[in-house]
């Protein structure tokens, strides 16, 4: 290796297929969903509904969680049960914003959130200081989960906490986090969270213009993070992350201190959950203490599952493909949901340890070969000649 | 059914026997006058002793009473009589209207109609009559209760009793009786007894003593310092009680966890669902009980227990022979296979019984409790699952230190090469270890059933809580899991005093949390060397 020059960093972060299939999306993003929902006329059979970009834009949000997931899980091997509370910290940072956006049009036309005049509280509590200013939202969206999984992050890896530890106390962390939203004297709303947006920025929040700038905002900001993702991943950093995952012990002997390193990676995974909280919040119009339940952040993990760990494209994938299945099975079979969930955590850990993307990239490695021989790499689950 | 029987034999025999009927003006005034009239009227009615008021009032308490001008009419049973001539009518006259029963009027009838049935002779009825009587009855009383105190014979009616005539001469009496019933009160009384001295001891809005007596006072000050000192230890005891139950029930949620997770290593997120299905077998054997062997229904849980234990073992078997035996070694991959399987046990469920709430009834010796103090009932079906714990542990232990199987599992943690070398067939011990494991979630389903409610979601609620006992109680053995579950339970329940329940499960979430950063073996760790442990 060290006879070649050193690769550029457009040819270090994806090869010309991948960058290809990038565009390809950016064109969709940015091209072809503005004009199908915004030019075309509601008659045209092209025309995409207000629905689809809702859909499209909440699960843009889902996947940039799948990223942040995969960059710990996959990369470093520490699997986070307690994702969902940065992406909530986020989301209710910018819901406080969103909030102090009505104005006096809420049912008490009062200065204060509804819900507050309904406790009949007569001042702001201190955390919501500033908190009608955007800059103050943006930066809390982002300094909130940073510094709540800095700290905890911190002490864990201080204290060698790993494996199923980490994950059962971030499962703990997560679970006090929303009993303590629940209560009303938290000051974040309670039960009914925040909702009832009217505008951002001063925009109409459920004009369609600005709904699709949400909505590209949110492509863009999936794209910058699969970027940023690559860029980690790919670097010497990324590169000792992946050994940690393998064999953590091995690394520390070898002299690198261990805990920079995860504590860098689960900072910045924290952080890139709460910018897809916050983005989440106003294109769904409501967040509330539920998004902090431990069955939500398990469910995380299931995206990246079955996209395949250890590809940051198999993370998207993957979050596209069970949240894609979970609204079409909530809308016609509702009752059978929960079945192919659970169906999906079995038959994904069981058979498909390198999920969709690593079967893909097996069947094209067969093809390629043109024999019949398995390939030797990571084929451990039994049922995988299939 | 005899005892209405008899109660109403007892009304027949009293409208026919009076001669000498009710005073018609005292009937009259209850007729016409205004509430406190009225109220009036029934003191001195119930004062009168006369046979014929306890119908009477019985008539209007329950509605069935008419007045015609001053006349009362009792319309009970089909018949029209004159509550005063006893003279039976044809029909209502056409001046008759209802009397109206207010609320004030239903307390007042329930005192004076309880009053009166303090001299019944049915030991449950005088019981229930002195248990209303405690909560306020009107002073003009006290001479009926002393009579019937008198006459009374059971310590249990008689101790009732004492206390509300103390709390009626307390108001009424010379300086000499409200003495002793200061003094009296101060030796038995409750939370009831303080509201009635409170008043003695404080001052007026112009700095005079409410009560002029300085010896009354000093008394009533010393009564008042015992019993809150009585109420005071009624609530520790109270408190630790309750840290004993949430204890036992946190250990009996986690004591199969500790089998699975502890010795097998296998992190099962549907030990919550296998609990559920041990209370839902609960609730099956619960509802053929009832529709086939109605008269044995209080015996369910003796067969209950067993079936919830077989019910989740033999789920469980067939979880680790499906999916769990391909995971091990492989932790996480486990946490989100049985997570996965989890969802898939409470879809079934949802499937098959519904996604409400499913009614468990407690057999009839499991409901009610042990009264210790005034302020202080222990209920049976926590002190029930207290004993139960224990004695699922015992058998835990026992299983685990005392049989070939037990034996079988700890070598199989300890070193698996080695035991299966020796011939131990490790593959089935695993699927043995995890149905015991399972089982042992069974019985707590079925114990948790008899407290709370049962519906599909009733293990994710334990999930967290028993994951948190195991993981700080260490690793590998029973003792830790036995005091993490107890500590938990206190603390919560200590801090649940303090600051409120959601606040006090946040305080103990974060304790454990910031305490596995320190000591990440838990408690109780197995001493070791291994860099991975």
């Amino acid at each position: 290796m060290n006879t070649h020059a050193a690769p550029s960093l457009v040819n270090r972060i994806y090869g010309p297929r991948a960058w290809l299939a990038l565009a390809a999306f950016a064109l969709i993003v940015f091209v072809a969903f503005p004009v199908a929902n915004l030019v075309l006329p509601a008659s045209s059979p092209l025309h995409l509904s207000a629905y689809w970009v809702a859909l499209a834009g909440k699960i843009m949000c889902y996947a940039i969680v799948a990223l942040a997931m995969d960059l710990i899980w996959g990369y470093a091997g520490i699997l986070s049960l307690g994702h969902g509370l940065f992406f909530a910290l986020g989301g209710y940072a910018m819901g406080m914003y969103l909030m102090r956006q009505i104005g006096r049009e809420g049912q008490y036309k009062s200065d204060l959130p509804d819900f507050m005049v309904f406790l009949d509280w007569k001042a702001l509590p201190w955390t919501w200081w500033n908190s009608d200013q955007f800059w103050w939202a943006a930066f809390l969206v982002v300094a909130v989960p940073g510094l709540l999984a800095f700290v905890f992050g911190w002490f864990a890896f201080r204290s060698r906490i790993r494996g199923v530890y980490f994950s059962i106390i971030t499962q703990a962390l997560t679970y006090a986090a929303m009993l303590l939203f629940f209560r009303n004297e938290t000051g974040f709303g309670g039960n009914n969270g925040f909702t009832d947006f009217k505008r951002i920025l001063g925009f109409d929040i459920t004009a369609p213009q600005t709904r699709m700038a949400l909505f590209m905002t949110t492509g863009a900001a999936l794209i910058l993070s699969l970027l940023a993702g690559r860029y980690i991943v790919t670097s010497k950093a990324g590169r000792v992350l992946q050994a940690i995952r393998d064999a953590e012990a091995r690394v520390m002997f070898c002299g690198y201190d261990t805990r920079h390193y995860k504590l860098a990676v689960w900072t910045f995974s924290a952080v890139l959950c709460g910018i897809a909280g916050a983005l989440y919040v106003p294109q769904v119009g409501i967040i509330n203490p539920g998004e902090m339940s431990p069955a939500n952040s398990i469910e995380i993990a299931i995206w990246v599952a079955v996209g395949g760990r250890g590809t940051l494209a198999g993370a998207v994938i993957g979050a596209f493909l069970v949240n894609g299945a979970k609204s079409f099975f909530t809308q016609a079979f509702p009752e059978y949901w929960l079945y192919v969930l659970g169906l999906a955590f079995i038959l994904v850990t069981l058979y498909l340890p390198d999920g969709v993307v690593g079967l893909l990239q097996r069947w094209r490695r067969r093809l390629r070969s043109g024999s019949t021989v398995e390939p030797v790499a990571t084929v451990k689950a039994e049922g995988d000649n299939a | 059914m005899s005892k209405i029987f008899g109660w109403c034999a007892g009304l027949l025999l009293m409208l026919c026997a009076q001669a000498q009927a009710l005073d018609a003006a005292l009937v009259g005034r209850l007729m016409t006058g205004d509430s406190d009239e009225k109220s009036q009227a029934i003191t001195e009615l119930v004062v009168s002793g006369d046979p014929a008021v306890a119908p009477l009032l019985q008539a209007f308490a329950d509605g069935d009473l008419q007045a015609s001008g001053s006349r009362a009419l009792i319309t009970s049973g089909g018949r029209i009589v004159d509550a005063v001539t006893a003279e039976v009518l044809p029909a209502l006259p056409d001046d008759h209207e209802d009397l109206v029963v207010n609320n004030r009027m239903r307390r007042e009838l329930a005192d004076a109609l309880a009053v009166l049935k303090l001299l019944s002779t049915e030991r449950a009825d005088r019981l229930s009559a002195a248990r209303t009587l405690v909560n306020g009855a009107d002073d003009a009383m006290l001479p009926l209760v002393k009579k019937a105190l008198a006459a009374e014979q059971d310590s249990e009616i008689r101790g009732l009793l004492e206390g509300v005539a103390a709390s009626m001469e307390i108001r009424t009496g010379d300086t000499a009786q409200r003495m002793a019933a200061i003094i009296k009160l101060g030796e038995a009384g409750g939370s009831n007894a303080k509201k009635l001295l409170l008043p003695l001891t404080v001052k007026n809005a112009d700095g005079t003593w409410a009560e002029p007596d300085g010896d009354l006072r000093a008394a009533a000050a010393s009564s008042l310092r015992s019993i809150e000192s009585r109420l005071a230890w009624g609530e520790r005891v109270g408190l630790v009680f309750a840290g004993l139950s949430l204890g036992s029930i946190l250990l009996i949620a986690a004591l199969g966890l500790a089998i699975t997770y502890g010795l097998m290593g296998v992190i099962n997120m549907a030990h919550g669902e296998l609990m559920m299905i041990g209370a839902y077998a609960t609730y099956v054997v619960q509802s053929l009980f009832r529709t086939h062997l109605p008269a044995w229904f209080d015996w369910y849980p003796l067969l209950a227990v067993p079936v919830a234990f077989v019910t989740a073992a033999l789920v469980g078997m067939l979880l680790e022979r499906l999916v769990i035996r391909f995971l091990y070694g492989r932790p996480l991959e486990t946490l989100l296979a049985t997570w996965g399987i989890s969802l898939v046990l409470i879809q079934c469920v949802r499937s098959i019984f519904g996604a409400q709430n499913v009614q468990v009834e407690n057999p009839a010796f499991m409901s009610g409790g042990v009264a210790l103090m005034s302020n202080l009932v222990l209920p049976w079906n926590r002190i029930i699952i207290i004993g139960f714990a224990l004695v699922v542990l015992g058998a835990v232990s026992l299983t685990l230190t005392r049989t070939r199987l037990g034996l079988f599992v700890r070598g199989v943690t300890q070193n698996r090469t080695m035991a299966s070398c020796v011939g131990v067939a490790t593959a089935r011990i695993d699927t043995w270890a995890f149905g015991l494991g399972s089982g042992i979630a069974g019985l707590a389903g079925c114990g948790l059933s008899q407290i709370g409610n049962v519906g599909p979601e009733l293990g994710q609620g334990y999930i967290v809580d028993s994951f948190m006992v195991v993981v700080l109680g260490g690793v590998g053995q029973l003792a830790g899991t036995v005091y993490a579950a107890l500590g938990l339970g206190f603390a919560n329940k200590l801090l649940e005093a303090w600051s409120g329940a959601v606040l006090a499960k946040i305080a103990v979430l974060v304790f454990i949390i910031v305490f596995i950063q320190r000591r990440p073996q838990g408690m109780f760790a197995l001493k070791g060397r291994s860099l991975d442990a």
